[in-house]
Order: C-alpha cells, then sequence, then structure tokens
C-alpha cells in the first residue's frame, strides 16, 4: 500500500470532459462529492462508484476511483455482488428517479431491505433527462412532457415515503446546489453501516427547470423547507418562529406560529432520527402548505446484510473445520470397487 | 428391453445382465426416497445404474390423481449403462392412477407389484378405470403381483404406535424392502440411512426400518407365483477406485468449487428459485466452509448482476437458472460481454416456451445461449453429457471464463440434474490449476490493455492503488478505455471480442468421435444429455457390423476446431436433439454440410430404440 498522501478534490477528477448540460444540478453534486472525499478516511483505492443508465448515471466516469456504469436500475443489484466479494470497499450507488425506482424499483427495494452497506444517492429531478424529457415515477400530476402532451395523470412516488416503506434504516435528503448542506448529509451517510438512502432534489435546466426553486432560493428556502437536526425542534421560516406540531387528535403534523395562540417552543415537535412513524410523516410534509424535510430524516441503526453473511459463513467454519474438497468429495456413502 | 423376460426363458437361473425397474406412486407416497434407496444399494452391490426421477410440477396433487404420479426409474446391470433404459421390467404402482400412468412403459411379461389396498372404487375412478384391472384380466400379458400392502405395512407398524396417517406412510419403505429381495440388494444402507434421517424421531426410524425389513420377509417366506424368486444381476466389472453416486446438480456444485480452487478464486453463487434448477443453490448454500457465498436475489436479473458485479469486485461470479430465467438474464449477460468480466451462467433447461414443463426435460435453449442477447455479442457454449461430466465441464467453464475474460453459459437439463449415477471420485491434485493474475502494476496500465495472445481483457481488481478506473456498457477506446463514439473504433472493438470468443476454438480439446471411426457411412452427432441414447444406440448398431460412430459435442460455441473436417469424412450425419432442430441448424451454418435433424420434444429423454431404428433407417437409405 502507498503510504498515506494529502489528497485533494482534484485527485478525485478524471480527465474526462463532463457531459452533462450547462446548469444542470448534476455538477454542484459532482464537486461536492469530489470534495468530501479526501476528508472520509477512505482510501481511493477501496473506493467504488457503481451506477444504472440515466443523466446521473454518468457520475462514475467523472470520479477517479473505481466505477462501474452498468445498466437500467441493476446498479443496486450489481453493486450488492460488489460488496458481497468485497466487504471491505467503500461503494456508492448514484442513480436517479427513473433508474432507481422505476425499472430499478424492485432493486432498490431489496438493497435497502436488506440493509447493504451502500451510500446510496438518488438524483430526482422528477423527469427522463438523457431520454428527452419524459415524465417519470416521481414528476407531479400534470407534468407535460413528450409522453404525457396533455399532462400526466399518475400520482406520483415519493422517494423517502418508498425507503421507509422498503426498510430504509438510514433516510435523508439534500438540495444539488447546498454544498454545505449535502456535504454533511453525505458525511452522515457515509458513516452509517447499511444502506443509507439520500434523495438530492436536483435540476434539470432543459426539461423541468426551476421545480425545486422554492427549496433552493435563498430568499423563499427559509420558509420552503424544514431542516432537520436530531434533539433540535422543528422550527422554521424567515423570523425562525414558525414551528411543526404534533396534532394527537387527528394524527398529523400541523404548522404553528410561535407566540399565537400561546405556543411556545416547548410545544414544537423535537426531532428524534431514530423515530419511524416521525420519519414517516416528515417525509410527506409538501410545499406549498407545508415546508418540505431535509437534513436525516431518519436513522436506526440495525444489523447489515453482508456482515451478517460473513459471521454466519465465519461460524460455519469454526465448527466444521478446514474445507477440502477430496474430503468433501468422499464424504456421504461410498464405496469401493477393488 | 426385456431382462427380466429373457432370464426366465433362456433359464439362466434368473441371472439377467440389466433390468429396469419404476416406482410409481402419488406424489406423497415418497417414491423419489424409495428410488433414491434402491440406488444405493444398487451402487453397493456393484452394478453399474442409471436413474430417471420422473416427478409432476404439482408438490402435492389430489391423492389418486393421475397428474399427481411420480416416478423413479433405475436401470441397472452387468454391462455399462449410460441410460434409465427404454423398457421397464418391473413397475411397483402403489395406486391405480400409477398404473394406468405407467403401465405402457412395460415389456410384455414385465412384473407389475401393486398395493391392491390402494386399488379402491374411489382411486379406481379418479385414475380412469371402468373395472378393477386387478380382476378384470386386462393384465394378464404380464406378471402380476398384488399385495394388501397398505393393511400389512400398518400391522407391521403398530407396535411403534404411530397415527394411521404415519404408519400408512411406511408403505414405501415395505415395499423398497420387497424389491431388495428381489433383486438380492442389502437393506444395511437403506436402514442407516433412515436412523440418520430420523435421528430426532426414533420412533418413526423404528417403524420404517420394520417396514423395510417385513417387505424384505414377505418376499423370502410368501409363496409367490411361479416365476418370481431373486434375479441376480451381477456387478459391472468397472474401474477399481472409490465411488459414489452423484446427481448433476451436486457434480455441478462440487465443479464449481473446484474451478474457483483451481482458479483461486472466491466464488460468488448469486441465483433466484426455479425448477429444476434450484437445486444448486442449495447445495451450495450449504458448503460455507468452502470459498463460496451465495446469494438468494429478488429475481433473475438481480442474481446475474449480483454474480457480475462479484466478478468485478474479483470474485469469480456465477449465476444459475432455466430457460426463463435466463431469458430476464440476457441484457446483463450482454453488459458482462461488453465490460469482459468473467462470470459462469449455468441453464438448467427445462420444457418450454414460457412456464412450459418446469419438471421435464428439453434441450431447447441451444439458440438462446449461442444466439439469444442483443447486440453483437459472442460467448462461449458449454454442455454435460451426463450427471457426472457436470463436474468436469463446470471446472472447464470456469478456466475459460476466467481465462479470457468472458461470461461462459453451461447447459445442463432437467434430466442431467436429476438423474444419478456412479462417480469414479477424482483426485484434485490430479487437476491442473489455473490460478488467475490480477493486475497490480500502475506502469502503462489501461483497463482495456489485452493478453497478446488470449486476448483476454486485463482484470484489475478495486482495492488495487494506482489501477482505479472506470468501466462500462458504453463503448470504449481500445487503447484507452475511455467512453469512445467513433465508428473505427467500435469496428475495431466488435472485431477484437469476436476474435477473442473464436479463439477459444484452438484452446479446446478437438472433437473425437466417443464411438466408431473418423470417418465412414453416419456419424451420429450429440450434445447434452441425449449422450447415454446415442452411445447405446450406436453400440448396439455396430455390434451388428453398420458403420456408424457416435460424436458428442461439449464446446458448442465456438465449436472445436476441426468438427468441420471430422463431419466431412462421413456420408450421412445425423443429429438427434431434444428440440425441434437447433444443434443441426448452427452445424449446417457453420460447415455447409447436409445433416440429418431426428428430434422428439415430449418431455421424455430419448429411448435408445427410437435412435437406433433412425440410425438402421439412415444407413438402409444409403444402400
Amino acid at each position: 500500500m502507498n503510504a498515506p498522501v494529502k489528497l485533494n478534490f482534484k485527485d478525485y477528477a478524471t480527465d474526462q470532459e463532463v457531459r452533462w448540460c450547462p446548469g444542470c444540478g448534476d455538477y454542484a453534486i459532482l464537486k461536492t462529492v469530489q470534495k468530501l472525499m479526501p476528508g472520509l478516511g477512505t482510501a481511493k483505492e477501496n473506493t467504488v462508484f457503481v451506477s444504472g443508465i440515466g443523466c446521473s448515471s454518468r457520475f462514475p466516469y467523472y470520479m477517479n476511483t473505481y466505477g462501474f456504469h452498468t445498466i437500467h436500475g441493476r446498479a443496486p443489484a450489481i453493486a450488492t455482488g460488489v460488496k458481497l466479494a468485497n466487504p471491505e470497499l467503500d461503494v456508492w450507488l448514484i442513480t436517479g428517479d427513473g433508474d432507481g425506482l422505476s425499472i430499478g424499483g424492485n432493486h432498490m427495494l431489496h438493497v435497502l431491505r436488506r440493509n447493504i452497506d451502500l451510500n446510496i444517492l438518488l438524483f430526482n429531478n422528477e423527469i427522463y433527462g438523457l431520454t428527452k424529457g419524459q415524465y417519470s415515477p416521481t414528476s407531479k400530476v400534470g407534468t407535460r412532457s413528450p409522453s404525457t402532451p396533455d399532462g400526466s395523470v399518475d400520482l406520483p412516488l415519493n422517494p423517502c415515503t418508498f425507503a421507509i416503506g422498503a426498510g430504509a434504516k438510514f433516510v435523508a435528503r439534500s438540495i444539488d446546489t447546498d454544498m454545505k448542506h449535502l456535504t454533511s448529509v453525505l458525511t452522515r451517510a457515509h458513516q452509517y453501516s447499511g444502506a443509507s438512502f439520500v434523495e438530492i432534489f436536483q435540476n434539470c435546466p432543459v426539461y423541468n427547470d426551476e421545480i425545486f426553486e422554492d427549496i433552493k432560493n435563498k430568499k423563499t428556502a427559509p420558509d420552503a423547507r424544514l431542516e432537520l437536526a436530531h434533539g433540535l425542534p422543528m422550527i422554521f421560516g424567515k423570523s425562525r418562529d414558525k414551528g411543526i406540531r404534533l396534532n394527537t387528535q387527528a394524527l398529523k403534523l400541523e404548522i404553528v406560529t410561535l407566540g399565537e395562540d400561546g405556543v411556545t417552543e416547548a410545544d414544537v415537535l423535537v426531532h428524534d432520527e431514530s423515530n419511524r412513524v416521525m420519519a414517516q410523516m416528515l417525509v410527506e410534509l409538501k410545499g406549498p402548505e407545508y415546508p418540505v424535510a431535509v437534513g436525516i430524516i431518519y436513522n436506526a441503526p440495525t444489523s447489515a446484510y453482508i456482515s451478517d453473511v460473513y459471521s454466519q459463513r465465519l461460524t460455519v467454519r469454526e465448527t466444521s473445520g478446514p474445507a477440502d474438497l477430496n474430503t468433501l468429495l468422499r464424504s456421504g456413502h461410498t464405496w469401493a470397487v477393488d | 428391453m426385456s431382462a427380466v423376460k429373457k432370464a426366465d426363458r433362456q433359464g439362466l437361473n434368473n441371472i439377467v445382465s440389466g433390468v429396469v425397474v419404476r416406482f410409481a406412486g402419488d406424489s406423497g407416497d415418497g417414491m423419489q426416497l424409495t428410488g433414491n434407496n434402491f440406488t444405493e444399494a444398487t451402487a453397493v452391490y456393484g452394478n453399474d445404474l442409471a436413474t430417471f426421477p420422473d416427478f409432476p410440477a404439482e408438490i402435492r396433487a389430489p391423492a389418486g390423481a393421475t397428474f399427481g404420479v411420480s416416478a423413479f426409474q433405475i436401470y441397472f446391470g452387468s454391462e455399462d449403462v449410460t441410460t434409465a433404459g427404454d423398457d421397464v421390467d418391473v413397475l411397483v404402482a402403489m395406486n391405480p392412477a400409477a398404473l394406468i400412468t405407467n403401465l405402457h412403459g412395460l415389456v410384455p411379461g414385465g412384473l407389475i407389484i401393486v398395493d391392491s389396498d390402494a386399488f379402491s372404487e374411489k382411486n379406481l375412478a379418479r385414475a380412469g378405470y371402468k373395472q378393477n384391472p386387478l380382476e378384470d384380466g386386462s393384465l394378464d400379458a404380464y406378471r402380476l403381483l398384488s399385495i394388501g400392502i397398505t393393511k400389512r405395512v400398518i400391522e407391521t407398524v403398530k407396535p411403534f404406535g404411530l397415527s394411521h396417517k404415519f404408519a400408512a406412510r411406511c408403505k414405501n419403505m415395505w415395499t423398497l424392502g420387497l424389491t431388495m429381495w428381489l433383486f438380492d440388494r442389502s437393506r444395511d444402507t437403506a436402514i442407516e440411512g433412515l436412523k440418520t434421517k430420523f435421528a430426532n424421531k426414533p420412533e418413526l426410524a423404528d417403524a420404517n426400518i420394520a417396514a423395510i425389513n417385513a417387505g424384505h420377509a414377505y418376499g423370502e417366506t410368501t409363496e409367490l407365483p411361479t416365476g418370481i424368486e431373486v434375479y441376480k444381476v451381477p456387478p459391472a466389472s468397472v474401474k477399481p477406485g472409490l465411488y459414489r453416486n452423484t446427481t448433476g446438480t451436486e457434480a455441478l456444485s462440487f465443479g464449481i468449487i473446484a474451478g474457483g480452487q483451481l482458479a483461486r478464486l472466491p466464488i460468488v453463487f448469486a441465483s433466484y428459485p426455479i425448477t429444476p434448477a434450484s437445486g444448486l443453490l442449495h447445495s451450495l448454500s450449504g458448503k460455507k466452509h468452502f470459498d463460496v457465498v451465495t446469494f438468494q436475489a429478488e429475481d433473475e436479473i438481480a442474481a446475474v448482476c449480483a454474480a457480475i458485479g462479484a466478478s468485478f469486485a474479483g470474485s469469480l461470479g456465477v449465476t444459475s437458472s432455466s430457460g426463463p430465467g435466463i431469458s430476464l438474464k440476457a441484457e446483463a449477460i450482454s453488459l458482462a460481454c461488453a465490460t469482459e468480466l468473467p462470470l459462469l451462467v449455468v441453464n438448467t433447461q427445462r420444457g418450454g416456451p414460457s412456464t412450459g414443463l418446469p419438471t421435464k426435460t428439453e434441450q431447447s435453449d441451444l439458440y438462446q445461449s449461442v444466439f439469444g442477447r442483443h447486440g453483437d455479442t459472442s460467448l462461449p457454449v458449454i454442455a454435460a453429457k451426463d450427471s457426472v461430466d457436470c463436474f468436469d465441464v463446470a471446472i472447464e467453464a470456469i478456466r475459460i471464463a476466467t481465462k479470457y475474460r468472458t461470461p461462459v453459459i453451461l447447459l445442463s437439463d432437467g434430466y442431467i440434474a436429476n438423474a444419478s449415477e456412479p462417480w469414479h471420485i477424482p483426485d484434485m491434485n490430479t487437476y491442473e490449476p489455473f490460478p488467475v493474475e490480477f493486475a497490480d502494476d500502475p506502469e502503462g496500465f489501461s483497463p482495456v490493455n489485452r493478453n497478446p495472445e488470449s486476448l483476454a481483457r486485463v482484470w484489475a481488481k478495486p482495492g488495487t492503488p494506482g489501477l482505479e478506473h472506470r468501466i462500462g456498457g458504453i463503448e470504449k477506446d481500445s487503447v484507452t478505455g475511455n467512453i469512445s463514439y467513433d465508428s473505427d473504433n467500435h469496428q475495431k472493438m466488435t472485431d477484437i471480442r469476436k476474435s477473442k470468443i473464436d479463439g477459444i476454438a484452438n484452446d479446446i480439446p478437438l472433437q473425437d468421435a466417443a464411438l466408431g471411426n473418423e470417418r465412414g457411412d453416419l456419424a451420429v452427432v450429440g450434445w447434452g444429455s441425449t449422450y447415454g441414447a446415442i452411445h447405446q444406440s450406436v453400440k448396439r448398431c455396430r455390434q451388428d457390423g453398420l458403420d456408424v460412430s457416435h460424436i458428442h459435442i461439449r464446446h458448442l460455441w465456438p465449436m472445436p476446431s476441426n468438427l468441420g473436417t471430422l463431419l466431412a469424412g462421413y456420408q450421412r450425419v445425423i443429429v438427434p436433439e431434444m428440440n425441434t432442430g437447433q444443434l443441426v441448424k448452427i452445424l449446417r451454418a457453420e460447415y455447409l454440410i447436409e445433416a440429418r435433424s431426428f428430434t422428439k420434444i415430449s418431455g421424455h429423454p430419448f429411448r435408445i430404440k427410437e435412435v437406433e431404428s433412425e440410425i438402421r433407417a439412415v444407413l438402409e437409405g444409403l444402400k
């Protein structure tokens, strides 16, 4: 192994020309990830980026690590194989709303359920970009696209709701251009052993421009975003005077204003990352009525598949003794012919 | 073949050279277990043997239904045995449905053993009998041994205090005991097996053992009709050494472990349950002490993808399925072709199309294997000819996959997977290792560097410092490995991929004749599990002085370099296949020869006599 050399973000960039459209949110995510890498404490050679198909899935070509640009929707399965072969590798899975939730929805479900130790970055731009703008499973009802010229009619899927439903134990949300926020979310995702699911709101300037504008724009963001932090009250708004309260009668979250109707900070919900029911309610908050929850929404560490597979193997080996194929072939019922 | 009858006629003191016994009953009657026990005892006795488990797709069909009949056929003899036999000499039928569905295979004069207690009005009606065949003379052409087995068994096991249901279930062991007596087999292995199987339920072990012994005693002590007495089938003269029985599935699982060891690679085996391929997943999942990780994926696609991911990370990825599942894997297999990663894909073929006949056998996925992918993708295809051969074929497939960094499709089928035969246990120390070399030098590294001879792409596994690189499904520049849409480069890369696979033809054994001369009147060309039937039919014809040879192709793609020349040396070529003629068309296309197709697609293997009469007909036409 090489002696530890201090790397910087340029060491994680390849010499390949980045080919996303000008203004694409993917550029910002790439930059953030490249900058994040040197500080994670993982050797560059042990880092692997696996992707499926779509704009986001070109990502590995621009990361100077090991990378595998696979086929549409199957990156979770391929990444599972990488981890089964070598659990020591730090595997990042790059996917999008079409790749990860439409054609690859089944694999996403199972990789989350099994809690495979992967950092899953789902770039959600609510559109199919690479195939020129068809609506996706996360597109809002009424999205006009080449395949839905009169507006889409099917109800969209909420990626984080899906993830929690599938059994994910680490679910977070962030924003493409908010480097600070994204860095802190990805750092936490990386620390989590198991499948960490991060939905990243990503702007597609060509086919679905400004759909996250309220959340991204500095002027509107304070009212449109609910930034979660474990142990802190859910307060938001330009004047930090709004809060989220649990209406125990209706069993739903509601917005309250501090100082009005006798509401104090004590009435506001305190974020508890380990609370699954709370997480389920938080991910459903939608604008314009509600602020959109971002940050670490759910984090409840549990046993992870790959390490369990290997510890089971270890147990078998301890009890069975050394494996010898000649012995195995001669075990069970045999007979000699003279 | 009517060995039993022939023996009677010739007065050979009941010494016969070969016998076919078929056990048939409800799928819950334990016929497979009975057959397997009889097989073990027969192997110990020293006969050569082949078996054919023939069971329905329904796990537990309604009792007495014809579609729920499960059968197990064994052919054992003192000469070399390569099929489970054409005609049945002894039919054990546990109920009317088993009798009506299996009687057609019995030779005239053959022996029928039935449980008369099961021939109730209800069961007769359910099987479609208007009258009781045990009483109406319709079985007069056979010898009938009608015994009230159920009542006897219940009486026998009474001391063990089982419920009626469990007591009656011992009837298969009673029948086994009687059959053991009939052919002079030892009950020891079966009794030991029962003790192990029911180690936690000793009363069940005791009851079943008592049933075996009672069935055996019945044969010894009861005055049976004339002509029904102990038959001797002398041991076969086989190569000295240590033997075991193996099914194709077992041999394949051992072969995969062996191949991994010889390549010095850990195996990641990823699969999704499908009949008749699941056995391989079961077998390997129980061998965690070896360097094998098994993964039951969420679907067929995930299984192959996990295997590909594992190969990328430096293990050998192996996936397994049957025809419909292989179709689902097709896109990913092309990814492995494009990224030039090693991958072993096992296809245990079954009757198709679609769900088809899941528990029956067929060879109908040859086209899918050789041609069934998008894009211009060529990959090696290799087929096992019998259960034992699965071991060596797995090793050979792994050698090719790892040396050439390519997916390899290994074809087995439902017959090979389930049929068992004696195996002269190989010594792993006699196999030549083929260790894989991973790249580790950053100097001059490109992910598309190739071995100049084999054209194999370099294999650099994640975790190796300085060799960080990206691969993917997009066409790559032939020098740098970067994405390239250049037209000349695509032509070049396509040519390289094709040359690499074509070149494997020079790294596999030359094709020989399994039997007969390497030129002459007629070659019978087969592949896969038709080996046994072709071999015996050619042997019989040659004994009659006919000039016929048996050529059996293991390497179906690319084919051995001398195959075209070899086939050109025969006046006629016939190709028996359990499909509508797939190999025959590939042979015609590759070598422009006039090959004649002979096909069967009934879900059952060829009978020896079917191939034999085709050979005779073709040679007759030559005169």
